[in-house]
């Protein structure tokens, strides 16, 4: 059984007291020990499905209204809010896009480790505080003895985003869930990033679900790679073989849209017009208004997912073809 | 944070010495001689010259005025023409009662308007909130000697609770349960300000409780009650701490109608009695004591937001 299995999975926003679907019913796993990316972009679901996830979406305007989320064995959405809680940030870890933001501003970094294995073991202070230094090198902090008293304020934004990862290794989760991680960090900062939690995930055999709208990141890190598509997951597969044989007009799209330094090109190729609005209806593939590809039955009907291989699939009435 | 105390407690300085100019030249800004107002109509021009040099009003008016100012660092405001008495003994017999009213005042603002404003924060948009912001709403806008004047109605004449004016010392018969005089005034005082601050602090918890750092708290599985102390409401205090500043600027004038109300024996009643009798050297006191507290009171308020906040000392 895989560690996490996510089941026709749908979520819905309160806007003005109607339910407005957001995610569509999307189901995924992750095994131990690997890593999946989910990519997609900007309000396609990909965050809220996180959020859901990890427990985070309770008092908000967002609402799961369909599906389930098991981990290691356990429903998720069943558990009583204290067993819940009891999974979040300890088999369960988020790190999350702003790191400049995501820590308490008032409180030391070492306090902030600490926090999180006093909530979850029982162990006594001091011994919190040699393991939260124990995690600062971990993470590659240079002086961890001496970090482990800085306030946020007094670190870098990449220094952050290590103590934000530190932070979420602290009970040595089974699940990292990596929410844009390096999306708000300059580009050599990202890749040491990304090389890290490479890194810790070989060094502690946890499993990785890295949400990013960068395609780039996702090829360099992930195993298995999930595209979503206002609100459904369009096409999954190895990323080796994602990347090989793209099946969805719309990772292609996405892919042409990445800046290449290779050769020379006048503009960037971008996907015509827009994705429909959250609470617009689209009949059909949601894709087609979009789409090089669309004949008449994309607009009628919306196409169930089509295996292109045992491991790859496909929500297209076409896959694989050449756009028109 | 020692070196930023000792900076802010030098630049009290200047402000210190521009406020005692104002409150020296505001007596010198009404018509008529000083020496004459002090004797009354029957005195003669001779005996108005005498004292104008007796009390130093032929020399210029710098000299007079760092004159004056030497006396007052050494405390000596001058003798009050209504009491014939030093001005810092007159001034000191209105402190216990002021210093009691503010002390339990306080102590009100901080019980009713910190937990009420962090329950309506954390449920917000319950009836608890409704009722707790229609409450603060009504009280921030009813004027204080109104609410005084209701409070002896209902507390005083009808049910007969507390007692309606005065206060007699507690180092007189009855000790400290003489405090049940102040119960009234206090909570009149308190009503507008706690007020402010369950505003304050619901909407400040709200702001904060949006914050990426509060999502980071709560992925890490703490029971909300924690995130919202530690994390919620530890960050609200900062611009909470703030407006405590503005809120004691607010008691000072407000005390001035609650004493009158309740017919405390307090400053604030000396302040208009004495504008009443034209008692220049105790006005100016008085205004000297309480521009020298309003800066103490405002230092605290600054060292304690750099304390709540580690951002701040190092800008």
């Amino acid at each position: 059984m895989a560690l996490l299995e996510v089941k026709d999975l749908a979520i819905a926003v309160a806007i003005n007291g109607r339910l407005v679907p957001v995610v569509r019913g999307i189901s995924f796993e992750v095994e131990a020990g690997t890593t999946l990316g989910i990519v997609g972009e900007s309000g396609c679901g990909k965050s809220l499905t996180s959020l859901a996830i990890m427990g985070l979406l309770e008092g908000s305007q967002v609402r799961i209204t369909s599906g389930s989320i098991v981990f290691d064995g356990q429903d998720l959405l069943a558990l009583p809010p204290e067993r819940r809680r009891a999974v979040m940030g300890a088999d369960m870890a988020m790190i999350f896009q702003e790191p400049m933001t995501s820590l308490n501003p008032v409180y030391r970094v070492g306090d902030q480790i600490t926090e999180s294995i006093l909530q979850h073991r029982r162990i006594s202070r001091a011994q919190a505080r040699e393991r939260a230094i124990e995690l600062l090198r971990l993470v590659r902090i240079p002086d961890p003895e001496g970090r482990i008293d800085s306030f946020p304020h007094q670190l870098s934004g990449g220094m952050r985003q290590r103590v934000m990862i530190a932070m979420a290794l602290a009970c040595d989760p089974k699940l990292l869930i990596a929410d844009e991680p390096t999306t708000a960090l300059d580009v050599t900062v990202q890749a040491r990033i990304l090389d890290l939690m490479k890194e810790l995930q070989a060094e502690t055999g946890m499993a990785i679900m890295l949400i990013s709208h960068d395609l780039g990141v996702i090829a360099e890190t992930c195993d298995t790679v999930a595209v979503m598509y206002w609100g459904k997951i369009i096409e999954t597969a190895p990323a080796a073989e994602l990347f090989a044989d793209m099946a969805h007009p719309y990772t292609r799209g996405l892919l042409a849209s990445i800046p290449v330094t290779d050769r020379e090109v006048d503009r960037l190729e971008a996907i015509p017009s827009r994705v429909p609005l959250i609470g617009e209806t689209v009949t059909g593939c949601a894709f087609h208004p979009r789409c090089g590809r669309a004949r008449p039955v994309c607009a009628d009907i919306d196409p169930a997912a089509i295996a292109v291989s045992p491991s790859h699939s496909a929500r297209c009435h076409f896959p694989g073809e050449d756009s028109a | 944070m020692l070196a930023y105390t000792f900076k802010r407690l030098l630049a009290l300085v200047p402000t210190l010495l521009a406020a005692s100019v104002l409150v020296f030249l505001f007596v010198h800004l009404i018509p008529g001689d000083p020496a004459a107002v002090l004797l009354g109509d029957s005195a003669t021009p001779e005996d108005v010259a005498r004292l104008s040099r007796e009390m130093g009003l032929d020399r210029p008016i710098y000299v007079q005025y760092f004159i004056w100012l030497g006396h007052a660092l050494q405390g000596d405001f001058g003798t009050s023409v209504f009491f014939r008495t030093p001005v810092m003994d007159v001034i000191a017999g209105g402190a216990e009662t002021s210093i009691l009213l503010a002390v339990l005042t306080m102590i009100w603002i901080i019980i009713l308007g910190i937990p009420i404003g962090v329950m309506s924060a954390t449920r917000h948009g319950s009836w608890v909130d409704q009722l707790a912001s229609g409450g603060a709403m009504l009280f921030a806008s009813v004027p204080t000697f109104w609410l005084g004047l209701y409070l002896i109605l209902i507390f005083a004449v009808w049910l007969g609770w507390f007692p309606s004016s005065g206060f007699p010392s507690i180092h007189e018969e009855g000790g400290l349960l003489n405090l049940r005089y102040l119960l009234l005034p206090s909570l009149t005082l308190a009503a507008p300000n706690a007020a402010l601050i369950i505003r304050l602090v619901r909407a400040s918890m709200l702001d904060v409780q949006r914050e990426d750092h509060v999502r980071t708290a709560r992925a890490k599985g703490l029971h909300p009650a924690r995130v919202a102390i530690k994390h919620v409401f530890r960050n609200a205090l900062i611009s909470v701490a703030a407006a405590f500043g503005f809120t004691f600027a607010a008691l000072i004038s407000e005390a001035v109608v609650t004493e009158t109300v309740f017919s405390l024996p307090g400053v604030g009643q000396l302040v208009v009695q004495s504008i009443l009798r034209r008692d220049y050297p105790v006005i100016q006191g008085v205004i000297l004591v309480i521009v020298c507290l309003y800066m103490v009171i405002n230092l605290i308020v600054d060292l304690a937001y750099a304390w709540l906040d580690p951002r701040v000392s190092l800008k």
